[in-house]
């Protein structure tokens, strides 16, 4: 028998079964499906983490005061009590190095925000303008320390404060006050959202010593560094770990982080949760096999007679295995098709549920599914499909 | 022409071992008219299946026009069958959900045949037939007649040397019995051997060869 024609005399079995044959796509699609929005979540879960540490600057470098003595906790950091000042001056120093493109000191604390008669509690940011091009921040309007006024009483608006404290928009100039001291509003953030948990929206920026006048302090929170290219990120790593450490008497006091290690480590976590989701859903995809399996075997059984007579025809056992073959890779074929299709479908409802989730699988979850499908599905028919090939022709022939 | 020599089939029931075949010796000549008759349980079926290459003898020697085909390997048993052989069935074995036409083109299918040539062949095998009309239906929109007459276009279709029908009236009423075994004989004066299984004795009667079987042996055989 020709090949065509096996596939066509499987293909019109499987239309005239219709409801065997709708239940076993059904359920080899649906494991399909499964695996591709499994993954589609999984990777998109991935992919926004990553985004997000994009989105903070790729050549970032950041440097806290205090060492993490063990991975995973850094005591002083958290408490604030180091050994030794991160200052304005290390700051500086760091700023020299070859490997620097900019830098910016960072202080953070919370205060009262007063102006028109209104009062409420914000989040401070007290650092220089440098911040905005390592942070990829934006200004909707006005401008901030430029380098004639470093050091005076200016502020930013965060977009929602600016919004809250002045709706009619006549923002800059304005006179506001920050606990008990004045400042003059210079600028408004362009509205971002959140990145990283944090809400840019909902801060004031000021410049780095007057917020450490403000917080009474001469350490800084952090020190924000951008290196010049993205390939020398450990050697600058390493220039400002040794300047840091000449400057505090040889002590190694700082903890020096780069955001390639951080989203190393994540782009791993996440990358083995999509994996293992991923696995689970192949589960589905055995089990699906597994009807297939039954489902040809119940079918060898309807059709005994059918095989009987096949044989008494002329038919071969080898185009007979052929033929329940090719019936149980339509099943498969058909089934991981329409799956795709209902796992994309599925991934795009999550994209519009979610939008901030790029719910995409990733390439390689849509070839391994149908693959995988298929693979399992000829595989069931092959036990089912040999028992046919392997009939005794009188004695099936003899039953009805 | 179809030469067994000294064949035995035994089938083992429990313990006991059954001689469906007892040490058969038999000859038939192409063209022949041959009915086998005989009580149920005398090895008739059986025969009729080592015959037919459906069934392997235990021991012994068939000789299928001058080849021994006795020891053949399943696919070449399939092509001999194929090629030499059509059967014709007590409950006709169409394939349910395949209508009329397609059921005849089955053995066409296992030829390799191109899809044009079956079409011509198929349509030819109607109209002999009286088929024509009938062509889209499936076997359960046919009656008993109609589908033995397509179940024997079907065996016939390839121009076998010999047709192996068993019973096959045995599900129709008597007069489209009549019609279907006309048919066969049709078939026969043309050159077809042609061999009827049956224990319908007035049917047994028609054919000018007579064999007569009991426990596996053959008792009578009258020309």
């Amino acid at each position: 028998m020709k090949l065509n024609d096996t596939l066509r005399f499987s293909f019109k079995t499987l239309t005239s079964y219709r409801t065997r044959s709708f239940l076993i796509i059904l359920a080899m699609a649906l494991g399909v499906a499964a695996v591709i929005v499994l993954t589609a979540l999984g990777d998109g879960a991935r992919r926004y983490v990553v985004n997000q540490f994009a989105s903070i600057g790729t050549n970032l470098i950041i440097v806290l005061p205090g060492r993490a003595e063990t991975a995973g906790s850094f005591p002083g950091a958290v408490m604030g009590q180091t050994p030794r000042d991160l200052t304005l001056e290390d700051a500086r120093w760091v700023g020299r190095l070859a490997e620097v493109r900019r830098y910016a000191p960072l202080n953070v604390g919370a205060a009262e925000l007063s102006a028109a008669g209104r009062l409420r509690e914000v989040t401070v940011m007290g650092t220089t303008a440098e911040i905005f091009p390592i942070r990829h921040m934006r200004l909707a309007q006005g401008d901030f320390l430029s380098a004639a006024s470093a050091g005076s009483a200016q502020i930013v608006l965060g977009a929602a404060i600016a919004q809250e404290f002045f709706p009619d928009g006549h923002v800059l100039g304005q006179r506001v006050r920050l606990s008990d001291r004045r400042f003059t509003v210079t600028g408004v953030l362009a509205a971002q959202g959140q990145t990283m948990g944090f809400n840019s929206d909902e801060v004031v920026i000021i410049p780095v010593r007057q917020a450490q006048a403000l917080f009474n302090t001469n350490s800084l929170f952090r020190l924000l560094i951008e290196a010049r290219h993205r390939g020398e990120i450990e050697e600058a790593k390493q220039a400002i770990r040794e300047t840091l450490i000449r400057r505090h008497d040889g002590e190694d006091d700082v903890t020096v982080i780069t955001q390639d290690a951080v989203l190393a480590t994540f782009d791993r976590i996440l990358r083995a949760l999509t994996l293992g989701v991923a696995g689970i859903a192949v589960i589905s995809l055995a089990v699906a096999g597994i009807l297939v399996m039954n489902v040809m075997l119940v079918a060898v059984s309807q059709r005994t007679a059918e095989i009987g007579l096949l044989k008494a025809i002329g038919t071969p056992a080898t185009v007979i295995r052929r033929v329940f073959l090719a019936e149980a890779a339509w099943l498969s074929l058909t089934g991981a098709l329409l799956g795709f299709v209902l796992g994309h479908i599925g991934s795009l409802m999550l994209r519009l549920a979610y939008p901030l989730l790029p719910a995409w699988p990733p390439y390689w979850a849509n070839f391994a599914a149908i693959f995988v499908a298929v693979l399992t599905g000829v595989l069931a028919g092959l036990l089912p499909a040999t028992r046919a090939a392997r009939l005794d022709p009188v004695q099936a022939l003899s039953k009805r | 022409m179809i030469q067994l020599s000294d064949i035995s089939r035994v089938f083992q029931m429990g313990d006991q071992a059954v001689h469906a075949l007892d040490h058969i010796d038999l000859e038939i000549n192409s063209g022949e008219y041959v009915s086998i008759m005989g009580p149920s349980g005398s090895g008739k079926s059986t025969l009729l299946n080592v015959i037919g290459l459906l069934d392997r003898p235990n021991s012994g020697q068939y000789l299928l026009d001058g080849r021994n085909v006795t020891d053949l390997s399943e696919t070449e048993q399939a092509q001999v069958r194929r090629e030499k052989i059509g059967f014709i069935f007590q409950s006709f074995h169409l394939v349910p959900r395949l209508t009329a036409a397609e059921n005849i083109e089955l053995p066409l299918i296992l030829t390799g045949m191109p899809p044009s040539e079956r079409k011509l062949r198929v349509q030819e095998t109607l109209d002999a037939f009286d088929l024509g009309n009938r062509a889209q239906h499936r076997p359960a929109e046919l009656s008993g007649g109609q589908r033995q007459r397509v179940a024997i276009a079907r065996a016939t279709i390839l121009r076998p040397t010999a047709l192996l029908a068993d019973e096959p009236t045995g599900n129709l009423d008597h007069r489209i019995g009549s019609e279907v075994m006309a048919l066969l004989e049709n078939l026969n004066q043309v050159g077809t051997t042609l061999i009827v299984v049956t224990h319908d004795r007035e049917l047994g009667v028609r054919a000018h060869r007579r064999l007569g079987m009991r426990d596996g042996k053959i008792a009578a055989d009258e020309k």
